[in-house]
């Protein structure tokens, strides 16, 4: 057998008597490769950005809202014992060991009017807690405190971008906005959160005391959610199943009868979001690859041009006691030399269209090394698989006749 | 008696379509170690079909052909390859060079192929059958940059280098000018007083008196085999042509 180093040592003489052909050639291959890596480096780094993002959020969060997760086909109608109350909340923080905070959520939609201008925006009532759960920051001002809930305040804290959308370039607080016509004082702006792994503006949000919320502005007794976090991130599962238990019992449920309410942690969220984007990097990753096997293609269509231009030479190998399988290797070789430096330089670009993206760009890609070994090795494959038809026509040429090729 | 080459009843018919045509009707031909061979005959005569067969390019339909005392028939396509590599020197009309590849790298080609090691340092080999033929001070020069002698000469060291049994030369100066192809001769015959078994294709009488035998073919078969009585030699010829000038 011919030894390795001389084959490869062949096929790059060969590939560089062509050097313009053989980069056209290549560009397929390298705009496959380099593709496949960009798309999933995209695919990858959105995952990462609403990864963080969620767990920005806090990894302890516990999220529990009425209504069966389950659809069973049976409707349990919207029967007081299916909501929570802050009966619910108060069970929790007596009895639960692993939550740290738990705070009731009231929302309600409303145009708020404040410094001459109008927004529509939505306002949540929680609990001073909510804070600590959210892990949410004061930018300036003061939180309310638990004697602001009870007393029923009428006070608020305003998002960011309330804050900015009301008062553009003016300090708030001290002023008082309108929700309903009810006068609200505001005594704090919130840090900036930025979008949501849904893709909510986060900050777009006023927050006031749950009861003020709920009596004032609302009415009723129902609540919409609860947000709660776990002692630790570690213990999430535990904490759920915990507080799960207790809502049951506060709602009176029989054993084995299902839940009428759904508790959410946030790595389920985290998962669920995730997911989303994982299937948009396969997606991604897909169409590149179908670009990478077009440019297979390209390397079939020019070693069946060059088998044929090289007949004659094809037929002198023959002559002087080549063997068909020396011929078959040669030109698989000289495929696979073609596909794989592609390869390389494919490789070579996508890093530098990846640093420029994360650079330049908003958009923040993540190369996985996987995905460079395996789209290195898929070249190969290409080379091989669509080397494999010319260099099987060039071995099986007749001596005689390719020696009479003109 | 030292036989390179025998055949006995050496027959091969194509197959075209619905017509078959008796390219060899049965040759008989024995070429012994150290002769120098011309085959003769016009176009359509078979002389390029024998060629082929003893050149294992091709197989013989029937009939049975002997090379260094060895039986060749129903081999597999590697062991006509190896034969090809280790017996068997080509030099062609067309003199049939890679083409962007050095004289040097295309008297190579051969030893690429060869399986038995045979030659030790075939870098050293390769430069010392190229001072052979001429060309010591060309070996880097690509076919483009060669005269048309100078070509012919690197396909000869190519036919030599695996110092195979026969070197068979099938119109080796068919197209050269007639001063180019004396010169041609000369290395032939030369090589042929080193010891050289050659067996040559041609169809200009001329040349083939540079042979030391001559067979005539036509229509398939031998009609004359004799040895030359006259033989030119390419040297005296070249003298000649000199003093002329």
């Amino acid at each position: 057998m011919l030894q390795l180093t001389n084959l490869f040592k062949a096929a790059f003489k060969s590939i560089l008597k062509n050097r313009m052909r053989s980069l056209l050639t290549s560009l397929g291959i390298i705009i496959g490769v380099s593709a496949v890596i960009v798309m999933v480096a995209i695919g990858e780094g959105t995952q990462a950005q609403i990864e963080q993002q969620i767990n920005a959020l806090g990894t302890d969060l516990i999220i529990a809202f009425p209504g069966a997760s389950r659809a069973g086909g049976v409707s349990r109608g919207a029967g007081s014992s299916n909501r929570f109350t802050f009966d619910d909340v108060e069970k929790l923080r007596q009895e639960a060991t692993l939550l740290s905070a738990v705070s009731p959520v009231v929302i309600a939609g409303s145009q708020i009017i404040g410094g001459g201008n109008n927004w529509s925006t939505t306002i949540f009532g929680v609990s001073p807690e909510y804070f600590e759960i959210r892990s949410w920051k004061l930018e300036d001002g003061d939180f309310f405190t638990e004697r602001d809930v009870r007393a029923r305040k009428k006070i608020c804290l305003l998002g960011k971008t309330v804050a900015e959308e009301l008062y553009p370039g003016q300090n708030p607080i001290g002023e008082k906005i309108r929700i309903r016509n009810t006068p609200f004082t505001i005594t704090g702006i919130l840090q900036k959160k930025g979008q949501s792994g849904m893709g909510q503006d986060q900050d777009d949000v006023v927050i006031a005391p749950s009861t003020t919320i709920l009596y004032r502005l609302k009415g009723g007794q129902y609540i919409n959610m609860i947000n709660a976090s776990s002692i630790s991130a570690d213990l999430i599962d535990e904490a759920q199943e915990e507080m799960r238990t207790i809502l049951r019992e506060a709602h009176r449920l029989e054993p084995g009868e299902d839940d009428t309410f759904t508790i959410r942690n946030q790595a389920e969220i985290t998962e669920a979001a995730s997911a989303t984007s994982k299937i948009m990097t396969i997606l991604l990753g897909a169409v590149a690859g179908v670009s990478l096997v077009v440019g297979g293609i390209g390397i079939m269509n020019i070693m069946l041009v060059s088998v044929t231009e090289r007949t004659r030479e094809i037929g002198i190998r023959l002559s002087v006691g080549a063997r068909s399988s020396d011929i078959l290797t040669q030109f698989l070789t000289e495929a696979v030399v073609l596909s794989l430096s592609g390869g390389l330089i494919g490789i070579i670009l996508s890093f530098g269209t990846s640093l420029f993206m994360n650079k330049f760009t908003a958009i923040l890609t993540v190369i996985n090394p996987l995905i460079i070994l395996i789209s290195f090795i898929f070249s190969g494959a290409v080379g091989i698989f669509f080397g494999f038809y010319p260099a099987k026509k060039a071995a099986t040429l007749n001596p005689i006749d390719a020696l009479r090729y003109e | 008696m030292n036989l390179v080459i025998e055949t006995k009843q050496l027959t091969k018919t194509y197959q075209m379509g619905e017509v078959s045509v008796q390219a060899l009707r049965g040759i008989d031909l024995m070429v012994d170690k150290g002769e120098f061979v011309a085959i003769m005959g016009a176009s359509g005569s078979g002389k390029s079909t024998l060629m082929n067969l003893i050149g294992c390019l091709d197989e013989p339909t029937s009939g049975e052909y002997y090379l260094d005392g060895k039986r060749v028939s129903a081999l597999s396509k590697n062991e006509y390859a190896d034969i090809r590599n280790q017996k068997i020197g080509f030099v062609f009309q067309g003199f049939n060079l890679l083409p962007r590849t050095s004289a040097l790298e295309n008297v190579e080609l051969p030893l690429v192929y060869d399986r038995t090691n045979r030659i030790k340092d075939p870098k050293k080999a390769v430069i010392a059958t190229l001072e052979r033929v001429g060309l010591g001070d060309r070996i880097n020069h690509i076919p483009n940059q060669l005269s048309g002698g100078q070509q012919q000469r690197v396909a000869i060291a190519r036919a030599l280098v695996n110092q195979p049994s026969i070197i068979l030369a099938d119109e080796p100066t068919g197209n050269l000018d007639s001063h180019t192809s004396i010169e041609v001769f000369s290395v032939l015959q030369e090589l042929n007083d080193q010891g050289i078994t050659i067996l040559l294709v041609t169809h200009e009488h001329d040349f083939a008196l540079y042979a030391k035998r001559l067979v005539e073919m036509r229509d398939g078969i031998i009609r004359r085999d004799f040895i030359v009585k006259n033989r030119r030699d390419a040297k005296q010829d070249i003298l000649n042509i000199k003093d002329e000038d």
